[in-house]
């Protein structure tokens, strides 16, 4: 597991209250646990604070799965 | 259409002296003060560096921390206080008809810190504008209704009442009429407030309302003491459950009391000070009294706004004289904000609950640290310093007043069948 990928689990373990061993690739934010919008809005910004980036709007409405989420952030962030 | 009769059938209380309703009601009537040094922030820099705060108080006992942390306190506060009066009230959960039932809370400010967290993160990350979605949400100040709704799925009326430090006796003033008027049968009503936070104190310091008897936190909160020098900051709120009497009594509830009248006023004088001969006091006991359909003499104990602020204390006291005449004499008074300092929106509803057990336990409450008379206040009121008494009660009022000159009066009776 990437430096990154570990970060990312942590943060949706710590922001949505859910295990680790939920939090897989293919798990979506809002089907599989249990964020409603806010959550994923929120999301987003803990990522962004947490990996000193911007992520535009259109591309965060991309965002849905934690593999989403990790591959955005291993190619983007410097 | 007859109106019909409200009794309250569950009690829950989070309170500076007790997280339960029955220990703050055995501290309020041992005298115990919830005054101490402040925790909540580095109050070092500040003119008030003590407060009556929550105790002990671990949230995720009552709330799992994903929901909790979408909360401010003040709605936390709402939530565990109401936890316990839904408890109390014992309500089938297959019967009630959650499209009759209500939620009207009352709060003075709503989420400061949560307001002042959000705020202070933009003036110190750059002013970058990266607010938390949950940011609105939590600092409005009805979220707490509206959590406490979609905690119990309660359908009824649902909005919280703003009124500085009245606002929880008009949200029981609001509850009791729609119940009367048959609008629903059974309404959580109550308030909370968490404003020991910066801003709070900082912002009540400016004003020159609080206590800076630093040396002494649990002596500062002293109503009709000579030497008073302003109220001290108090937290937490209280749930009272409001229902319709046949209602309770269809379904064998326990009840504690019956509320009887509500009166409200305004001083239309100044927007901080209080009338000084205490008009806006005076008509709002009056309306109570006669909403309640009785006389003066009936009342027996009065739990008066009584903040300790040299101002507040007298004009409060010149307006029982001239309302009840030689019968101010016979009654029992006091201030419980002497031990739980003053919890703003949230007062009322402690302060109603504290009126509801004097009922039960025909017991007084004291107004503890009473060292120095004031020549101001006349010695023939029975202030209940110091000292707990045992006295017959049959009808218990409660007196709130709010900056912007808002007063509010609620009235219980001893329930009888």
């Amino acid at each position: 597991m990437s430096a990154i990928e570990e970060r990312v689990k942590q943060i949706i373990v710590e922001k949505l209250g859910v295990e680790e061993s939920e939090v897989t690739p293919e798990a979506n934010f809002q089907n599989d646990l249990g964020a409603d919008s806010l959550d994923t809005v929120e999301l987003i910004m803990e990522f962004e604070k947490e990996f000193n980036l911007s992520i535009p709007d259109d591309q965060a409405e991309n965002i849905g799965t934690v593999g989403q989420a990790v591959a955005y952030l291993e190619e983007n962030v410097k | 259409m007859s109106f019909k009769r409200v009794v309250i059938t569950g009690m829950g209380a989070l309170t500076p002296i007790g997280n339960d309703v029955s220990t703050f009601w055995t501290n309020l009537v041992a005298g115990v003060s919830g005054a101490a040094p402040i925790t909540h922030f580095d109050a070092e820099k500040f003119r008030t560096r003590f407060a009556c705060e929550i105790k002990g108080l671990d949230i995720n006992n009552y709330i799992p921390r994903q929901e909790a942390r979408k909360m401010d306190p003040f709605a936390q506060y709402a939530v565990i206080a109401a936890d316990e009066a839904m408890k109390d009230a014992g309500f089938d959960a297959d019967t009630l008809d959650l499209d009759k039932a209500g939620v009207i809370w009352g709060t003075g400010i709503g989420g400061l810190k949560t307001f002042e967290e959000e705020v202070m993160n933009y003036a110190t990350n750059g002013n970058i504008p990266r607010f938390n979605p949950f940011f609105i949400p939590k600092m409005i100040v009805d979220s707490a209704s509206g959590v406490l709704s979609i905690r119990y799925g309660f359908r009824g009326p649902n909005f919280i009442t703003v009124s500085a430090c009245a606002s929880a006796t008009n949200a029981m003033i609001d509850a009791f009429n729609y119940i009367k008027l048959g609008m629903m049968n059974v309404c959580i009503s109550g308030g909370s407030e968490a404003a020991i936070t910066i801003a709070g104190v900082g912002g009540f310091n400016a004003l020159k309302a609080l206590s800076e008897r630093n040396d002494s936190p649990e002596t500062a909160s002293r109503p009709y003491d000579k030497d008073r020098d302003g109220f001290v900051l108090g937290e937490g709120g209280a749930a009272l459950i409001l229902e319709e009497l046949e209602h309770a009594k269809a379904r064998g509830a326990k009840i504690y009391a019956e509320m009887t009248g509500a009166g409200m006023s305004s001083d239309a004088y100044h927007i901080t000070a209080p009338h000084p001969d205490g008009l806006g006091a005076h008509i709002v006991m009056k309306n109570a009294v006669e909403n309640a359909g009785l006389q003066p003499e009936d009342i027996d104990y009065i739990n008066t706004h009584g903040t300790s602020t040299p101002i507040g204390d007298p004009q409060e006291i010149k307006a029982i004289e001239k309302y009840f005449g030689e019968h101010a004499y016979n009654m029992g008074i006091s201030s419980t904000k002497s031990m739980t300092g003053h919890l703003l929106g949230g007062a009322g509803a402690i302060e109603a609950a504290a009126c509801i057990m004097a009922i039960r336990d025909q017991i007084v409450p004291p107004t503890i640290n009473h060292f120095t008379d004031d020549p101001g206040i006349n010695p023939r009121l029975n202030l209940t310093f110091n000292k707990a008494e045992k006295r017959k009660i049959n009808y218990a009022l409660s007196n709130t007043f709010g900056f912007g000159g808002h007063n509010a009066s609620v009235i219980f009776k001893k329930y009888e069948g």
